[in-house]
């Protein structure tokens, strides 16, 4: 393969590195409107008396608009296929506000500095309630987080609002009681992972103007700009065909911009007075005013025999959706259903709850409840390998997930690519796992080794939708429409390389645009590790699809038939090589009327699994025999993504994932003081991983094969993310003896001077 | 009030609000390359180089760089490209919203270092914050081109 596995440069990466104008904000025109919104400094109240009369007596000031002034519809703001799995509860604006940071009020004006004035001269009564902020006590909780009667759910997802559960459910594989009856051994611990803020670098952020049709236009960073058109067209109670969102360049996602936290706004605005209006969200709203990872409590039952061998794992997930179910329902199922199927187990239970809360809403952030479960899914494995006395890896590959298992946990599919155990052998080869101990004393630090599996999955099965179309022009060369969304990861030239390769050319010679949804087909949009898998075979089905179109078109222009005819690429010849035309002669002849046609291809995709990517990864880390301070030493991971498309991008993904999780692991942490504001609101209190902070990050490879996918790939972005917490956390353990079970890993914890909870 | 400075070598003169930050005023003038991804000083997005030194736009007001000059990555020149290339090489610029903080302030740690060492580079650079790449690639870069140019 020419184009497939090769360190192919961005296609917008000159314009990237030259600083080019290219996202949301540099784009904007210069008379938008801009957008302020005033929040709430209550986790729960009701808003008894708004009074904006002041507000609007400053100079600049545009308008005001409160909960009176907005459609009463309830929506979701979740980026998902409908009908969403999300519930309808919550609207533009309403009385009720339910977080310390929901919207209270729109202020529109000339500038940012008459709506921060107007914003203080909001006069706002509210009628305090108190709030729900402890997750473990919501169901039941006198405080009913949504009371009112408008609110819905289109899809049955097992919510009982009047008792905060937004989503419950059980799915059982064998008896698992009756399992771990029988072990020798039975682990049984708690585990606890935080809230944790995605942290894109480009603050959420969309602007709005009405164009000649007199149509809805929002340009937006968003990963998911298909859904955009239909939460505004809901929140504002629109036909879908007055809107068009334009996805630019976009500042990394992460997940955070699956979640439509800021476009109802600027298409609000826009809509009633009919001006261009523009939002910005600071990084302090970000923080604390747009979506977050679901906080999670699992309790793991891990049972096995003396020899190793495990039989069944109980798994429960109690998940914190915050004030605002998006995503809820379904992050959870991922703790389960990606972290239980990396063994064979002859009984597995998972079970679950997703509760409302006065927090700020989560929402979608790489790994999606997978890492969540995964950390203690993999924790308590490290816990029963130290108490069986056996070697963590050798564990692990007496126990793994093998190609052809069936997965009872995962939907009963089969594993039909997979090279785990390789994974995992070479990562232990990386780091010399077999020369080194698990604990190595080196004077005021010891060192520990620690280790973890994952998984994830490759879109969503029977929901994710890619679709593409490609046109040959004039000069013989392509242009491809998707409707995916490149948020930094490089999917636009991935999926470019896919289609020279089809198309036996140079990338250069594929032309990619951005989303429109008025011209680029549609695509769900580029969450659930889905584009290179998904949109990926959409690429390569319209691909085959030209070519043929390609062959027949030829053959009639050149008085042959298409059986007689080759095209390689460059040249379309017939067998016996005495005719033949350049694709570029050829495209001519296409354009030319009263010869040829146009020729265009278009497919769309969706698949019916999900294969999982797999991963292995070893943390190194030392420990501080007196501060308990910890610093990553190396870290070495090992992936089977299926065949890796494009080895430069596929690597950066990784290296990206790992400083993420490794963030997660040691640093970061939403924290909320007692009346449920947060207090981690900004890059000073909420610390991102520096380099300084990430040690070593050594990646390898070992692609299998996956059958469903384009050219044997499978997903990348998202796997990525799960294994450092458990490797550091057991890498600490064997260091100190301390297992914290709650993230982050910090310092007082691994000296036991912080009770956990 | 009235402020004069040079901007990638052009005079500018303006009448500006005394509260005016120095990257809102340069985004204002279209060097979007500046970019801001926090109000606290923390992630060095913003980062321009003021009579060569490297500063943090957001957290300076336009009225200090009165009389002084300043160079954005629309005005880096040669020496930017030549670092870009590298970058784009590794895949490093990922989603690009940090990338022109980072150009500028490699620029100037190669002005300012004599044969960094590696712990020196990550000091150096420790207040650029990258969410995407997970700084490996961009250490492959930096080393690449401080390597090409040394020869």
């Amino acid at each position: 393969m020419k184009q497939i596995s090769q360190p192919v440069v961005k296609k917008d990466a000159a314009a990237l590195l030259s600083g080019k104008p290219v996202y949301t904000d540099d784009l904007a025109m210069k008379d938008c409107l801009i957008i302020k919104l005033l929040r709430s400094p209550h986790a729960f109240a009701k808003i008894k008396k708004i009074d904006t009369s002041k507000a609007l007596r400053i100079p600049g000031i545009e308008a005001i608009f409160t909960y009176e002034d907005v459609p009463n519809t309830r929506f979701t703001l979740a980026g998902q296929t409908y009908p969403e799995l999300s519930p309808y509860d919550g609207k533009i604006l309403e009385n009720i506000v339910r977080y310390v940071g929901d919207e209270v009020a729109i202020i529109v004006g000339k500038d940012e500095m008459c709506c921060e004035q107007a914003k203080k001269l909001i006069q706002v009564e509210y009628e305090v309630y108190e709030p729900l902020l402890d997750f473990t006590k919501a169901i039941d909780n006198k405080i009913v987080v949504h009371p009112e009667d408008d609110y819905k759910y289109l899809v049955d997802i097992g919510n009982e609002v009047k008792r905060n559960i937004v989503s419950q459910g059980r799915d059982e594989a064998g008896d698992v009681e009756k399992e771990l009856s029988l072990c020798d051994v039975v682990i049984e611990r708690d585990y606890h992972t935080k809230a944790n803020a995605q942290a894109m670098m480009e603050t959420f952020r969309s602007y709005a103007y009405l164009d000649a049709y007199n149509r809805l236009n929002i340009v937006s960073s968003t990963q998911i700009p298909f859904h955009v058109r239909r939460i505004v067209a809901n929140a504002l109670e629109l036909p879908k065909s007055k809107i068009r969102v334009i996805k630019p360049r976009i500042g990394g996602g992460f997940g955070a911009k699956q979640t439509a936290c800021c476009e109802i706004f600027s298409a609000f605005v826009t809509w009633k007075l009919k001006k261009p209006s523009k939002i910005v969200y600071t990084r302090e709203e970000t923080f604390m005013a747009s979506n977050s990872r679901h906080e999670m409590k699992m309790h793991v039952r891990v049972g096995a025999m003396k020899d190793g061998t495990i039989c069944a794992i109980d798994l429960h997930t109690l998940s914190n959706t915050g004030a605002y179910g998006e995503h809820g329902p379904t992050t959870v199922g991922l703790s389960g259903h990606k972290s239980l199927p990396l063994y064979k187990l002859n009984a597995s239970c998972f079970s679950y709850e997703v509760v409302y809360t006065n927090t700020m809403r989560a929402g979608a952030y790489r790994g999606y409840g997978a890492t969540q479960g995964i950390f203690a899914v993999e924790s308590a494995i490290n816990e029963l390998a130290d108490a069986l006395k056996m070697d963590p890896c050798e564990l692990r590959l007496k126990n793994m997930v093998e190609e052809g298992d069936i997965m009872p946990q995962y939907y009963n599919e089969t594993a039909n690519s997979c090279t785990l155990k390789d994974c995992l052998l070479k990562a232990m080869e990386l780091i010399d796992w077999k020369n080194k101990s698990l604990k190595t004393d080196l004077g005021d630090k010891v060192r520990g080794l620690g280790v973890a599996l994952a998984m994830q999955g490759s879109g969503i099965a029977n929901v994710d939708v890619g679709s593409v179309r490609i046109k040959l022009e004039d000069d013989g060369f392509y242009t491809l429409s998707i409707g995916a969304t490149d948020m930094g990861t490089g999917c636009d030239t991935i999926l470019a390389q896919m289609a020279a390769e089809c198309l036996d050319c140079e990338v250069d010679q594929i032309v990619v645009q951005g989303v429109d949804t008025d011209s680029s087909p549609y695509d769900t949009g580029s969450y659930a590790s889905s584009t290179t898998y998904v949109t990926g075979m959409a690429v390569v089905k319209a691909c085959e699809q030209l070519k043929e179109k390609i062959v027949k078109e030829a053959a009639l222009l050149m008085q042959t038939k298409e059986e007689e005819l080759v095209f390689d690429g460059k040249m379309i010849r017939t067998l016996d090589e005495n005719k033949a035309m350049s694709l570029n002669e050829f495209a001519y002849l296409c354009a030319a009327g009263g010869k040829g046609k146009m020729l265009m291809a278009d497919d769309s995709h969706s698949s019916m699994v999900s294969p999982p990517p797999f991963m292995a990864g070893i943390a190194e880390v030392d420990v501080d025999k007196l501060t308990g301070e910890i610093t990553m030493h190396d870290y070495v991971a090992v992936v089977d993504c299926g065949t890796v498309i494009n080895t430069n991008l596929a690597r950066v993904q990784v290296e990206g994932g790992i400083a993420q999780g490794i963030g997660m692991a040691l640093l970061e942490d939403i924290v909320y003081d007692k009346n449920g504001r947060m207090i981690a609101n900004s890059f000073m209190q909420y610390k991102l991983p520096t380099r300084k902070d990430v040690g070593e990050i050594r990646v390898d490879f070992m692609p299998s094969y996956e059958p469903t996918g384009p050219f044997g790939a499978k997903s990348i972005g998202e796997v990525v993310i799960n294994t450092p917490s458990p490797a550091i956390a057991s890498a600490v353990a064997h260091a100190s003896g301390q297992y914290v079970r709650t993230l982050p890993i910090t310092p007082e914890k691994v000296l036991g001077f912080k009770h956990e909870d | 009030m009235k402020i004069s400075l040079t901007v990638n070598g052009r005079k500018i003169q303006e009448d500006i609000q005394e509260s005016m930050l120095l990257i809102d005023f340069l985004r204002s003038h279209g060097y979007t390359s500046v970019k801001r991804g926090c109000e606290t000083s923390n992630c060095g997005l913003c980062t321009v180089l003021m009579d060569d030194h490297p500063i943090l736009s957001c957290s300076m007001l336009a009225a200090r760089a009165d009389g002084h000059s300043i160079v954005t990555l629309e005005g880096a020149g040669k020496e930017a490209e030549a670092f870009a290339e590298f970058m784009a090489k590794e895949g490093a610029e990922q989603c690009g919203f940090c990338s022109p903080g980072l150009i500028m302030n490699v620029i100037a740690m190669k002005k300012e270092l004599k044969n960094p060492t590696k712990e020196e580079i990550k000091q150096y650079l420790s207040g650029n914050l990258c969410r995407c790449s997970g700084y490996m690639s961009q250490m492959r870069a930096i080393e690449k081109y401080l390597q090409e140019e040394s020869v």
